[in-house]
């Protein structure tokens, strides 16, 4: 599988992104540089963590405008497999590809830790290989990983079985314990969760398998 | 450039008269405004280290690993594969103490600066963190502000924060310490100096406009603190570490191609000392053209742009003709590039603005010729000895082991390191919490221990023994997670210079760092001097912080500090015998602190890590857990080897006699050097324990990892009986407890 790794100014899991894609998976892995303006050729995309733009204005605000988001749009629309990881989901939801917004951490504090996910909808193509109701060890690492949306778009999010993984112990205050979310049609997967940082033992875990495993083909 | 100089001027640049009478010589002249300006930033304490020099040069600073020592922007040493590491460490206390937020965010901006600008990416970060007494009002304050201004900047560069300390102590309530390293990994051939050579060559400023900030900042840096430090304010710089990661990209890509003559962080003291320190070390001039300096606000004076400590900008110098290159590479990441001068062969640093020539200064008297001062130091006869017959042993001793852990001092720093992205880059394979952090270079199976310490206290009861403790900790920590100790970077705190009992201080404590670190064969290969670091009179501990790196060659293996597999056996190697006297657990729970310390046998400190370190790279796997002992002794390390991921446990029964007559009190919570706990596979006893003893090394067999339960006794006496469960509560709460006062209402039984 052919992977684009998009590169913005002030991305910095990209890297391990392009490395996870790569050496641990053995896929196709570029990195594609925000000015650019084609897909033409990939498989898959992904939107890694960071800061892009120095999270100035917003996380995820000032991103949405580079040239290449107009392709990621277009190339999800087309029903391509678009993974925004921690920074890469905040750009998701501020570029429409995703509902809601994702708020500074309850407690206002930047957040690295492990934590538990409980799998909610294992039927997409990120999460076929796992089971309902799994348990998936990840590192977070954020500032702004709270999820918020109004009641009508959480109801539409359960509704469209768009909730793919939840927090067992909430670390940020997201409204039902939301971690990850798809879009309508399961193409568009966003998690502040880093699976890229649990994919090898050394690490500390490789729950970052049942993802990869799932996307990568 | 009318304006008068007067002995007013004079002393608002810090400058005494006999310097400016240094400064006449030098010149055959007066000096401009500027120029004046330029002396006193660039012969500042914290830039010319004038009173420091002398004493510095004692340190060892070769080995055949070593391939750049100290002088210039930071230390490297050889890892094998064409691989080297760079790194340094340097304090950030003055503007991080008067805005917290912002002086350890740039604090930890600079320290990167100085890394990259040698050509290496950063792969990792530590700080060490001295703060004033949990119960002063500030203290909160500034802990919450200094935290989070490292987070914000070292986790939007996606560089790793892996390791440190935090310590409190009164002597720091009025000047907090936030000393922030960095290390880098470069290859063999890509490594670039702050050099400016070849007449001709263009000189090009990179990175951010220059503003208004910072402007005297190594000024401030380089004197005491009274209450109008709060004005100073100002002269704090502002970190943006977007620009800056930014700044690294686009540095690391020009690096790759055949461009750069040298390059250099425009850090302390800005274009200044950048442009002469460059010159210096080149044997040059350069001519700069001041209208071209990119400028964020209007109106600036050349005075204000040669003093301007404005963050993420760097000087360099580059091949004639690669003008081209270097401004593609910047433009693609939005910064500026502008050729803002030229090399010349004129031995004088020039500045030209709007047709005029605003200063011209030759190159040597101010990069190499600051006055050197050797001040006169008087050590203080220590006040007071310890008598342990004199104290009273407290026999509640679960109770004294739940204090401790919940102290300060002695609590899990989770709070904090929870703050750090600690896991960007997919390297870190030993995280924040453990003796040291351990990150892998992933292409070469390699791996890098890092540690830094210092135990300030031990340093006011003994600046010389204190400071060779801090060195062996450092090291001992590092053996303890697999790896051979390398070389180590230093940041010297200490109070104002121009005392004799700080001087002293200083003196006694690079003399000992220096002892230490050559009978443990890791030399000094870079560091940094903070002085004056005293509010009205009254001086910090004197703190020198270590901060050590080691080797895990390709496939070997790397230990964490915690038992690993219920049936282990525990061992205790080194010496079994400890003292109260200097430790945590007589300043912690009684407020004494008093010498002497615990002695430290540098010869057998060396011996114990080569012996362990044998012992934990066999490839059978005889050693499953290896931690140092240091501040509150063997039961406060037995305590931290249980807390793992699992539930694990201790069960330590002794006879009687093995205690050697030691009170209980000392045997548990007592200190020493070069000690070490290691749970080891039972079937490997004999193999140890032979191996120990043949290379001279004490060993106790303390007892066996077990489920769930710390227990200690002597013979039938039961001295602690707790579960981890509680303990750890204790531990993990005690920040919040003891720091913002968040109530736990657990009684200590």
């Amino acid at each position: 599988m052919k992977i684009a790794i998009i590169v913005f100014p002030g991305s910095n899991c990209d890297a391990d992104c392009h490395d996870v894609v790569s050496r641990v998976y053995g896929h196709s892995a570029t990195y594609v540089w925000h000015k650019e303006t084609s897909l033409a050729g990939f498989d898959g995309v992904i939107l890694p963590g960071g800061f892009s733009y120095g999270d100035y204005l917003r996380t995820g605000a000032i991103a949405k405008f580079s040239p290449i988001m107009r392709e990621v749009i277009s190339f999800a629309n087309k029903g391509r497999l678009v993974l925004g990881i921690c920074n890469g989901f905040q750009i998701l939801v501020e570029s429409g590809l995703l509902p809601g917004v994702l708020i500074r951490n309850k407690n206002l504090r930047f957040i690295c830790d492990w934590v538990n996910l409980k799998t909610v909808n294992v039927q997409i193509p990120f999460t076929q290989k796992m089971s309902q109701d799994q348990i998936l060890k990840l590192p977070i690492a954020h500032m702004e990983g709270n999820y918020y949306a109004d009641e009508a778009t959480l109801k539409n999010l359960w509704d469209k079985n768009q909730v793919v993984f939840q927090y067992v112990d909430n670390p940020n205050g997201s409204l039902q314990n939301i971690a990850g979310i798809c879009n309508e049609t399961g193409n568009v997967l966003g998690m502040m969760p880093h699976p890229e940082r649990a994919s090898e033992e050394v690490l500390g875990g490789t729950d970052g398998h049942f993802l990869f495993n799932s996307f990568l083909k | 450039m009318t304006t008068q100089i007067t002995p007013e001027i004079i002393r608002q640049h810090n400058l005494s008269a006999d310097e400016y009478q240094m400064i006449l010589k030098h010149l055959g002249r007066t000096p401009n405004l500027v120029e004046l300006g330029i002396f006193s930033v660039m012969w500042s304490e914290h830039c010319s280290y004038k009173s420091s020099r002398v004493h510095l040069k004692n340190f060892p600073t070769k080995a055949p690993w070593v391939l750049q020592g100290p002088g210039e922007n930071a230390g490297i040493v050889d890892i094998g594969d064409h691989e080297a590491l760079v790194f340094k460490m340097e304090s950030h206390n003055h503007p991080s103490f008067i805005e917290p937020y912002q002086g350890a965010a740039t604090g930890v901006g600079g320290i990167l600066r100085d890394v990259f600008t040698m050509g290496a990416r950063p792969i990792a970060l530590l700080n060490s963190l001295h703060f004033g007494e949990v119960n002063h009002p500030k203290t909160p304050f500034l802990v919450s502000g200094v935290v989070s201004g490292i987070a914000g900047y070292g986790n939007c560069m996606g560089i790793p924060t892996v390791g440190g300390q935090v310590s409190f102590h009164a002597s720091y309530n009025g000047n907090i310490l936030v000393n922030a390293m960095t290390v880098g990994l470069v290859d063999h051939d890509k490594i670039f100096k702050g050099v400016a050579a070849g007449v001709g060559n263009p000189v090009i400023y990179v990175g951010s406009k220059t503003g208004r900030d910072g402007i005297h900042g190594a000024t401030m840096a380089s004197d005491s603190f009274d209450e109008s430090s709060e004005q100073k304010r100002p002269t704090v710089q502002v970190g943006d570490p977007f620009t800056e990661k930014r700044l690294l990209e686009a540095c690391l890509e020009l690096m790759q191609e055949n461009a750069i003559i040298g390059i250099q962080d425009m850090g302390a003291a800005g274009l200044t000392s950048s442009s002469f320190e460059m010159a210096g070390r080149g044997g040059t001039g350069l001519d700069l053209n001041l209208d071209n300096i990119p400028l964020r606000e209007e109106g600036m004076t050349p005075y204000e742009m040669m003093l301007s400590e404005s963050q993420e900008r760097m000087l360099m110098t580059v091949k004639k003709g690669s003008e081209n290159i270097v401004s593609q590479i910047f433009s693609k990441w939005d910064l500026d590039a502008h050729v803002v001068g030229v090399v010349t062969n004129t031995g004088s640093v020039r500045g030209f603005f709007k047709g005029e020539k605003v200063f011209d200064l030759p190159t040597t008297p101010i990069a190499d010729g600051a006055p050197k001062y050797t001040r006169p130091y008087h050590l203080a006869e220590p006040s007071a000895i310890f008598n342990l017959a004199t104290h009273p042993i407290n026999r509640n001793f679960n109770q004294s082991l739940c204090n401790l852990l919940q102290s300060p001092n002695l609590c899990s720093k989770k709070w904090v390191y929870r703050q750090y992205d600690h896991h960007v880059m997919t390297g870190t394979i030993v995280e924040p919490g453990s003796d040291a952090a351990v990150v892998r270079i992933r292409h070469s199976q390699k791996a890098v221990a890092m540690s830094c310490d210092v135990n300030s206290r031990y340093c006011f009861l003994d600046p010389y023994i204190g400071a060779a403790h801090a060195v062996a900790e450092c090291g001992r920590n590092l053996i303890c997670s697999g790896a051979r100790p390398l070389a180590v970077t230093d940041c010297l705190n200490f109070g104002n210079p121009e005392n004799p009992e700080v001087m002293a201080q200083f003196e006694r404590a690079v003399a000992g760092i220096s002892k230490a670190c050559t009978v443990l064969s890791m030399p000094v290969v870079s560091g940094n001097v903070s002085f004056y670091n005293e509010t009205n009179g009254s001086s910090i501990f004197p703190t020198p912080t270590i901060g050590a790196v080691g080797l895990i060659s390709k496939g070997g293996r790397v230990l964490k500090q915690f038992f690993q597999k219920e049936g282990d056996l525990i061992l205790l190697l080194g010496s079994p015998k400890s003292t109260l006297s200097g430790s945590e657990y007589l300043a912690t729970l009684y407020g004494k602190e008093i010498g002497p310390l615990p002695s430290l046998d540098l010869d057998y400190e060396k011996k114990l890590w080569e012996v362990l370190l044998k012992l934990i790279q066999d490839k059978r796997g005889l050693i499953n857990s290896a931690h140092d002992l240091s501040d509150g002794g063997l039961a406060i390390a037995l305590a931290e080897c249980c807390f793992g991921k699992e539930e694990l446990g201790a069960k330590v029964t002794l006879k009687e006699n093995i205690c050697m007559n030691a009170r209980m009190d000392e045997f548990l919570f007592g200190e020493g050097a070069s000690r070490i706990i290691v749970s080891i596979e039972p079937q490997f006893l004999d193999e140890v324990l032979e191996e120990t003893k043949q290379k001279g090394i004490d060993v106790l067999i303390l007892g066996s990892v077990i489920k769930e339960k710390l227990m200690i006794s002597i013979e039938k006496e039961s001295l602690i009986a707790c579960t981890i469960q509680d303990l750890k509560n204790y531990y993990n709460n005690g920040f919040e407890v003891s720091v913002f006062k968040k109530g736990i209402d657990k009684k200590i039984n």
